[in-house]
């Protein structure tokens, strides 16, 4: 990435290097994370061959999903029949118990009506069909994650004032099943009945066991996303992807919504914590504080690894919201955030956080591209770069460490695993901040100034 | 032994009645003692059945000429398209130089809401204007999305008037991804505004005797450079790729070579043929992949210059090569022999993989193509039998001529009739002839039969992409990406061989294997199922 100049010109039609994707991948995701559900992409077989590559990718697992597989006859009499032979086919060989339908810029541009399609179909006794409006033009992959957590509520939640029960709903975002099993660890600790929705976690991190399942054992049954209608809250967890699934919640049936940050870092994770608390009125446990406890120590004890540190932040918004959050709490400087999802809350959230910090002159772009933030950092450099796997093209070229969180991250394993949420998920992220900075300290340091204790 | 035929026939009974009957006709046991046998080939999927297939853009802007290396690629589209073709190729390509390389950027006028309604055409001049001053290109692409084709923006228009205005090619692609059926609609529409109007438009001398141009390698893992790497050696002159570490500098001129290398006959082989109309030179159907292929390829090309002092050469370079090579490959052979692969991959790579695999003492039980046409499986003889299709027609076609100025004959009619008799010039046999009986040919292989015949034939290797591979290895089944080489390559040449060599015996034989089964679990049933080895 050598020819990036370093003089900023303004652009106003041309994207290069983005920091998002489109809807659809993030409606495939969020669809996968019910149980035994196939997800579809109404359009033309291509984006549902790249959102597969794509999230296999990341995560190293199967990712399953059909397609309607458009040509140019479809594209212009519409999909109706392509979407009605591909059921056909579904139900018959691949046996899902949900369908979960995504459009895409070609089925939406064309004027589809998914909705409808689905009235006039023959679905067989038992099984669930739902769907999501995601064009790509609108939005991003957040956003389409968005749209189909809020159309899988708006379309199976029932509320049933007889049922209503102590559950609290979680709404996880678009994180790692390894986030998602750390948000649920939390809670159970706490004692606290509650549902994950969309929940990825055995479905995209699945053991070895020698036999392929294509549906694995993960994912929210069909039952709890019904029953989510008889909680007694919802916690969204990141505005831009969980939101409109806990307002839906409460619009349709009358579960209370609490939206709050990504639970990254000491903060937002007590903040997390306090939340259920509140809504719940039970006890942590010591379990919880002593992890706290540890996470504070290791902040404390190894400040000087990364304090005043500056760092530039970019990825999806709800992720960077709270990693700046947690930048700030470590006492480094936060001075270039980026997100290519549109929304004038990231900057609002970004800015207050920095505000609250005493944090001046940072650079705050959403949305944005990584040629701004590139450029930004060729005018004046940082100590460390952290966001996914697309930033070493710019870590290389300014020679900067490079802490990979987020989506995608497509050059390094075991990531999907482990949290980066929760205290536990903050202490790994200390680990990777603070090896990062000091293995680039080791590889400057003269032979005189290699230093064994740090 | 498995039963092929009864195998066959459990796995297309799962399929309702239609979808059934187009499955058969896709799917071929190789049985030598029937007079014909047929296979389909490039036509439509099912809607709803899983295939790895992708999309004209993909073939187009993905495969073909997003490789070009001295190009701003723009897509003009929403962000996904662009997105989705950054980085995760593999083409890889080295700037000589003075050389602008823009590989590593990714371009796109992010279409919003309102262009859909009003049209892109404005965005997408400006956004040429602002790439041309940002960063100077030697040249632009347009790429369009699906929707840029039904809301009407007219790319070749913006196109003209931006060439004009900015006096550098700008180069305009309708490959939006309704087109055609797979990823090959793609690779013809990319190659045909390359052969319209990009080859040709500059002159140059050749710099050595013997100049080719490599045509329909794409540099995945640095195949490219290994076999530039060899050519360079033996003496030849590449004077240009298509379009594998290329630039379009040297596409304007690759009308100068004297023979045209076919790697991947799917993509390519009718740009081959309109070169030699046009220009007059011919082309050789040549094989980097596999040592033999190798050497067939090096010793044909010798021959078809028929110099003594290039043949002598080619013969050194041959010994030289093998030399470094044999006992390493002989050590890797020796871990993997007596294996068995399911090949699934491109249009050209599930026939070459083959060679290779046994080289290293692998047996291909199982080959299909995921965008192959019927020439791709029966050689091209069949082309005149095969019928147009609707979705055939939708891509342009175009035609070329005799011209006049530039033409040169390179053989007489008479050494080209004999050298065909020696050689695959202007010619491809195709997969099916080169596998043994008994062995199944499949097209556009689904999810469904991948899992259904790896399941029952338990190969050591699934040789396919990024989407099956992990379906694979869940089932305790190694699998390669035969696409995008995973990480490693080349996999081309002689050092590529020993590279695949490698990977695959450390596939194969990886002590991961044999943990699948927790020992709380120890049921010998179980056991027998697990292991990437025989």
């Amino acid at each position: 990435m050598s020819l990036t100049p370093k003089k900023i010109t303004e652009r106003k039609a041309l994207v290069v290097n983005p920091a998002k994707t489109c809807q659809p991948i993030g409606a495939m995701y969020a669809a996968l994370g019910i149980n035994k559900c196939l997800p579809h992409s109404h359009g033309s077989q291509g984006c549902c061959s790249f959102h597969r590559m794509h999230l296999t990718r990341h995560f190293r697992d199967p990712i399953v999903a059909t397609t309607s597989s458009f040509t140019e006859g479809a594209s212009v009499f519409g999909g109706r029949s392509n979407l009605n032979t591909a059921m056909k086919n579904i139900w018959k060989l691949y046996e899902p118990d949900v369908v979960a339908i995504n459009t895409t810029c070609l089925s939406e541009t064309i004027g589809d009506d998914v909705g409808s399609m689905i009235a006039s179909m023959d679905i067989p006794e038992g099984k669930t069909v739902i769907h999501a409006s995601t064009p790509s033009y609108v939005g991003s992959h957040i956003t389409g994650y968005s749209n189909m957590v809020q159309a899988m509520i708006k379309q199976l939640a029932q509320h049933d004032e007889e049922a209503s029960n102590d559950k609290i709903n979680l709404i996880p975002g678009f994180v790692d099943p390894g986030d998602m099993r750390e948000i649920k660890r939390i809670t159970k600790l706490m004692g606290i009945p509650f549902t994950m929705l969309p929940d990825t976690s055995g479905v995209v991190d699945s053991p070895m066991t020698g036999k392929y399942e294509m549906y694995p054992k993960g994912g929210t049954t069909i039952e709890e996303i019904k029953e989510s209608g008889n909680a007694k809250a919802t916690i969204a967890l990141g505005s831009f992807a969980s939101e409109a699934g806990a307002f839906e919640l409460e619009r349709k049936c009358d579960v209370k919504p609490y939206v709050l940050k990504t639970p990254i870092g000491v903060k937002a994770t007590d903040e997390f914590i306090m939340q259920l608390v509140k809504i719940t009125g039970e006890e942590v446990p010591y379990a919880l504080e002593e992890e706290r406890g540890q996470l504070v120590d290791i902040m404390t004890d190894t400040h000087f690894h990364f304090h005043g540190k500056t760092t530039a932040i970019f990825g999806d918004p709800d992720i960077v919201i709270a990693m700046t959050e947690f930048v700030v709490s470590l006492g480094m400087t936060p001075k270039y955030i980026v997100t290519g999802t549109p929304g004038k809350e990231f900057k609002q959230a970004i800015d207050a956080i920095l505000e609250d910090a005493g944090v001046e002159g940072a650079k705050v772009k959403g949305p944005g591209d990584l040629l701004e933030l590139h450029q930004w950092i060729k005018n004046d450099s940082v100590d460390l770069l952290i966001g996914n796997s697309y930033g070493k093209y710019i870590a290389k070229e300014e020679d900067i460490p490079l802490v990979r969180a987020g989506f995608p991250i497509l050059d390094r394993s075991v990531h999907s695993y482990f949290p980066i949420v929760g205290y536990k998920g903050a202490m790994r992220l200390i680990e990777k901040i603070s090896g990062a900075l000091l293995d680039r300290a080791d590889r400057d340091a003269t032979e005189e100034d290699l230093e064994l204790v740090m | 032994m498995i039963d092929n035929v009864n195998l066959l026939d459990n796995l297309l009974s799962a399929y309702p009645g239609k979808s059934m009957k187009n499955r058969k006709e896709h799917i071929m046991l190789k049985d030598s003692k029937q007079d014909e046998q047929h296979i389909m080939a490039n036509t439509r999927t099912i809607p709803g059945i899983m295939t790895n297939r992708g999309c004209a853009y993909a073939g187009c802007k993905g495969v073909v000429i997003g490789p070009l290396k001295d190009v701003v690629h723009i897509t003009h589209g929403p962000i996904g398209c662009s997105y989705y073709t950054w980085g995760t190729r593999r083409h890889k390509g080295k700037a000589k130089d003075g050389e602008k390389n823009f590989i590593s950027y990714c371009f796109s006028t992010d279409m919003q809401d309102p262009d859909i309604v009003f049209g892109g055409e404005k965005k997408l001049k400006q956004a040429i204007k602002e790439a041309v001053e940002i960063f100077e290109p030697e040249a632009i692409s347009i790429s369009a999305t699906c929707p840029v084709g039904l809301i009407g923006d007219d790319i070749n228009a913006v196109a003209k008037e931006a060439e004009e205005e900015y006096g550098i090619p700008v180069l305009a692609f309708s490959c939006e991804g309704y087109k055609g059926v797979s990823q090959s609609a793609g690779h013809h529409i990319a190659n045909n505004e390359l052969m319209s109007n990009v080859v040709g438009t500059k002159e140059r001398t050749p710099k050595r005797k013997y100049p080719v141009n490599l045509l329909g390698e794409y540099n995945i893992g640095g195949d490219g450079f290994e076999i530039a790497r060899i050519l360079d050696k033996i003496g030849y002159e590449i004077i240009s790729v298509m379009t594998g570490d290329g630039t379009l500098e040297e596409i304007k001129e690759s009308h100068v070579a004297d023979l045209n290398l076919v790697q991947c006959h799917r993509s390519i082989n009718y740009i081959a043929e309109m070169f030699e109309e046009k220009y007059g030179i011919p082309w050789l159907k040549i094989n980097f992949i596999g040592v033999q292929g190798t050497i067939d390829t090096l010793r044909n090309m010798a021959k078809y210059f028929g110099d003594e002092e290039l043949i002598q050469r080619t013969e050194e370079v041959i010994e030289e090569e093998l030399g470094e090579i044999k006992d390493i490959l002989a050590k890797y052979k020796e871990l993997c022999d007596g294996n068995t692969a399911c090949l699934f991959v491109g249009g050209s790579r599930a026939h070459h993989y083959q060679n290779l695999f046994k080289e290293i003492g692998i047996e291909t039980v199982v080959a299909g193509y995921e965008f192959g046409h019927r020439d791709d499986y029966e050689g091209r003889e069949i082309i005149p039998d095969i019928e147009m299709t609707a979705d055939d027609r939708n891509i342009p076609e175009i035609t070329v001529t005799k011209d006049d100025k530039r033409y040169k004959l390179r053989l007489s009619k008479e050494r080209y009739e004999k050298l065909q008799e020696e050689m695959p010039l202007g010619d491809y046999k195709g997969m099916v002839k080169e596998m043994e009986d008994g062995k199944i040919i499949i097209d556009d292989l689904n999810h469904y039969e991948t899992e259904t015949l790896l399941n029952a034939l338990k190969p050591a290797v699934f040789g396919s992409g990024i989407k099956d591979k992990y379906v694979a290895q869940k089932m305790g089944i190694f699998s390669k990406q035969l696409h995008s080489y995973d990480y490693s390559g080349p996999y081309a040449g002689f050092k590529g061989a020993v590279n695949f060599a490698r990977d695959i015996s450390s596939g194969i034989n990886t002590p991961t294997w044999n943990y699948i089964t927790a020992p709380w679990k120890n049921d010998p049933e179980i056991e027998a199922q697990l292991g990437g080895a025989s």
